[in-house]
C-alpha cells in the first residue's frame, strides 16, 4: 500500500448508491408500480423460496433438552470440584484463595483442622445467583480443584441448588472409574504429559 | 317432509359440525408444521409422536382455561361475538356440496345439507354476517386495540365483499344459476370455469385475492394483526371463546376453499370417486396456499389494502363483468 492510499481519509471512496427508483408521484405512477411489482413475479419468487426450503427439509432446530450443542472446552459455566486421580480425595485444600479473589462475593468457605492435622473444608457454597462467571476462582486455584464445567443450565426449582460443595464435587464412583474430565485450561495437565516429563536423574 | 329426510339432514349437520371443528384443530397443527418447515424449524414436537397430540393438548387447554370476561366490557355482546363467528362459518356450510352424491347401504346420500336454489348467494350472505363476530367482539372489548381491529375488520370485510360479489358475478352470468350443484354440472360438461373463459380466470384470481381478506389471512391479516394491534379483536378473549374465533376462522378457510374449488376449478367433476378425491385435493391445495402465503408474504398496510381493493380489484372486477356481459350478448 502506497502512502498516498494510506493517507486518503475519504472512507466513502468505495461506496456506491443503491439503485432506488423514484417515489411515485401521481396516482398513475403508483398504479404502474403496483402492476409492476404485482406482476413481476417477486411474489412468486417468495413463494418458491419458502417451498424450496420446505422441500429441502434442512432443519436447523436443536431440540434443546434432548440435544445440546457442543460447547467450547474452556467455556466457563457452573463450577465443578475435582478429585485427585490416585486417591479419589477432593483436591481442595481449603486455602481460601477463591473466596478472597471472588469479585462478586459469592463464594463462602469454612475450614477446620481435621484429625490428621490437615485443613479440611467443612462448608463450601457458591451463590450462582450472584456469580458472574469471571473465572477468577478457577484461575487462582493452585490445586486445579475448582474449575468451570460445561453445565450451563442455571435454572433450578430450589435455592439450595445454588450451589453446594457436594453438588459440584465429582462423584466418587466417577473419580474411581477415571471419568473425571480434566480442566484443559491454564495450568492443566497437558495431553502428552507422560511423554514430555523426564525422570528426575536420581541415580548418579 | 318425511322422517328420513329430517334424520338425514340432522346427521349431515352433526357430521359437518364435528368434521370441521376437528379440522380446525388439525388445521392449526398443520399450519404450525408447514410454517415451521418453511422456516427451517420443526414446529410442535414434544406432545406425542411428531407433536401429533398437540391438537388434543391445545383442545384441553382451551376447554379448561378460565373464561375471563374482563371488567368494562359490554358483557352480552362480548359473550355472543365468538358464537357469531363460528356459527356463521358453519351456517355457510349448509349450501356447499362437500362430495358428490354416493350410495351407502342402498340409501343415496347427498353430501349437501340444503340444495337451495340461491346457494352461492346464501353462502356469501352468511359469510358476510361473519363480520359481526370481529366487529362486535372488538367493539364490546374495553380495549383500544380491539376497537381499531373492529374498525379495520369492518372496513376490509365490507370492501372485499364487493370484490367477492363482482368476481362471482361472472360465473353466475355464464352459468345462469346460483346453486353450487349447477356450477359443478356446468363445469363437468364445459371444462373448468377458471380455464374455459379468460373472464373466468380473471374472476378466479380476484375471488382468490378477496378470499384472503374475507378469511383475514396473511397478507391481508389486518383484523388481528399481531405486530400492530396485539391480537386485534381477540385480545381480551380467553379459553374457548377465543377458540371459537379460531374454529370460525379455520372453518371459513375450509369453506371458502370449497367454494373456490367448486365455482372455479370444476368441483367434483362427474361425481366419480376420482372426482371426489380431486375436489378434496383442490381444497387441500387452497388451504395449503393460505399457509404458504403466510410463510412467504409480508402483511400490507391498511391503506394499501383498501387502495388495492377500491382502485385495482374493484375496477378490474367491474370491467370483467361488463366484458362478460358483452361477450354473452353476442
Amino acid at each position: 500500500m502506497s502512502l498516498e492510499q494510506f493517507t486518503d481519509r475519504n472512507v466513502q471512496q468505495h461506496y456506491f448508491k443503491v439503485d432506488i427508483e423514484d417515489y411515485p408521484e401521481t396516482g398513475w405512477d403508483r398504479f404502474k408500480q403496483v402492476v409492476k411489482r404485482g406482476l413481476s413475479g417477486e411474489l412468486f419468487v417468495g413463494l418458491w423460496v419458502v417451498m424450496r426450503e420446505m422441500i429441502k427439509f434442512d432443519i436447523h432446530t436443536v431440540q434443546y433438552p434432548k440435544e445440546k450443542l457442543p460447547i467450547g472446552p474452556r467455556y466457563r459455566a457452573v463450577h465443578e470440584m475435582q478429585r485427585l486421580f490416585e486417591s479419589g480425595t477432593e483436591r481442595c485444600i481449603g486455602c481460601g484463595l477463591c473466596e478472597k479473589i471472588c469479585i462478586s462475593d459469592c463464594i463462602r468457605m469454612d475450614t477446620r483442622i481435621d484429625e490428621n492435622s490437615r485443613k479440611a473444608v467443612t462448608e463450601y457454597t457458591i451463590n450462582l445467583g450472584r456469580c458472574i462467571f469471571c473465572g477468577y476462582c478457577a484461575e487462582v486455584c493452585p490445586e486445579l480443584a475448582i474449575v468451570h464445567g460445561p453445565r450451563y443450565e442455571n435454572t433450578s426449582e430450589q435455592r439450595e441448588h445454588f450451589i453446594l460443595f457436594e453438588d459440584m464435587l465429582t462423584p466418587i464412583d466417577m473419580a474411581i472409574k477415571g471419568e473425571q474430565k480434566e480442566y484443559p485450561g491454564f495450568g492443566a495437565v497437558t495431553p502428552n504429559e507422560d511423554a514430555r516429563v523426564k525422570k528426575t536423574p536420581l541415580a548418579y | 317432509m318425511d322422517t328420513a329426510f329430517i334424520i338425514e339432514t340432522l346427521v349431515k349437520i352433526v357430521v359437518v359440525l364435528l368434521v370441521f371443528s376437528a379440522l380446525a384443530g388439525f388445521g392449526t397443527y398443520f399450519e404450525r408444521k408447514v410454517l415451521a418447515f418453511m422456516q427451517r424449524r420443526l414446529g410442535p414436537m414434544h406432545v406425542g409422536p411428531y407433536g401429533l397430540l398437540q391438537i388434543a393438548a391445545d383442545g384441553i387447554k382451551l376447554f379448561t382455561k378460565e373464561d375471563i370476561v374482563p371488567s368494562g366490557v359490554v358483557g352480552p355482546i362480548f359473550k355472543i361475538a365468538p358464537v357469531i363467528t363460528a356459527a356463521t362459518a358453519f351456517m355457510a356450510a349448509a349450501a356447499i356440496p362437500f362430495l358428490p352424491e354416493f350410495t351407502l347401504f342402498g340409501y343415496t346420500v347427498h353430501p349437501i345439507i340444503a340444495d337451495v336454489n340461491i346457494g352461492i348467494l346464501y353462502i356469501l350472505g352468511v359469510m358476510a354476517i361473519g363480520l359481526y363476530g370481529p366487529l362486535l367482539g372488538g367493539m364490546a372489548s374495553n380495549n383500544k386495540w380491539s376497537l381499531i381491529s373492529a374498525a379495520r375488520g369492518a372496513a376490509i370485510f365490507i370492501s372485499y365483499e364487493v370484490v367477492t360479489g363482482l368476481a362471482l358475478l361472472v360465473p353466475l352470468m355464464i352459468i345462469g344459476s346460483l346453486s353450487l350443484l349447477d356450477f359443478n354440472e356446468y363445469q363437468a360438461a364445459n371444462g373448468w370455469m377458471a380455464f374455459a373463459h379468460p373472464m373466468g380466470f380473471i374472476s378466479f384470481i380476484l375471488f382468490w385475492i378477496a378470499a384472503f381478506a374475507e378469511t383475514g389471512r396473511t397478507p391481508f391479516h389486518l383484523v388481528a394483526n399481531d405486530h400492530e394491534i396485539i391480537d386485534g379483536f381477540g385480545t381480551e378473549y380467553s379459553g374457548m371463546r377465543w377458540g371459537l374465533f379460531f374454529i370460525g376462522e379455520y372453518a371459513n378457510m375450509f369453506f371458502i376453499s370449497f367454494v373456490m374449488a367448486i365455482v372455479f376449478l370444476g368441483g367434483y367433476g362427474d361425481g366419480t370417486v376420482m372426482g371426489a378425491l380431486g375436489l378434496l385435493l383442490k381444497v387441500a391445495f387452497f388451504f395449503f396456499f393460505f399457509l404458504w402465503t403466510r410463510a412467504a408474504w409480508p402483511d400490507v398496510r391498511p391503506d394499501q389494502l383498501m387502495w388495492l381493493c377500491w382502485k385495482v380489484l374493484m375496477p378490474l372486477a367491474v370491467i370483467n363483468v361488463v366484458v362478460t356481459g358483452i361477450v354473452m350478448m353476442f
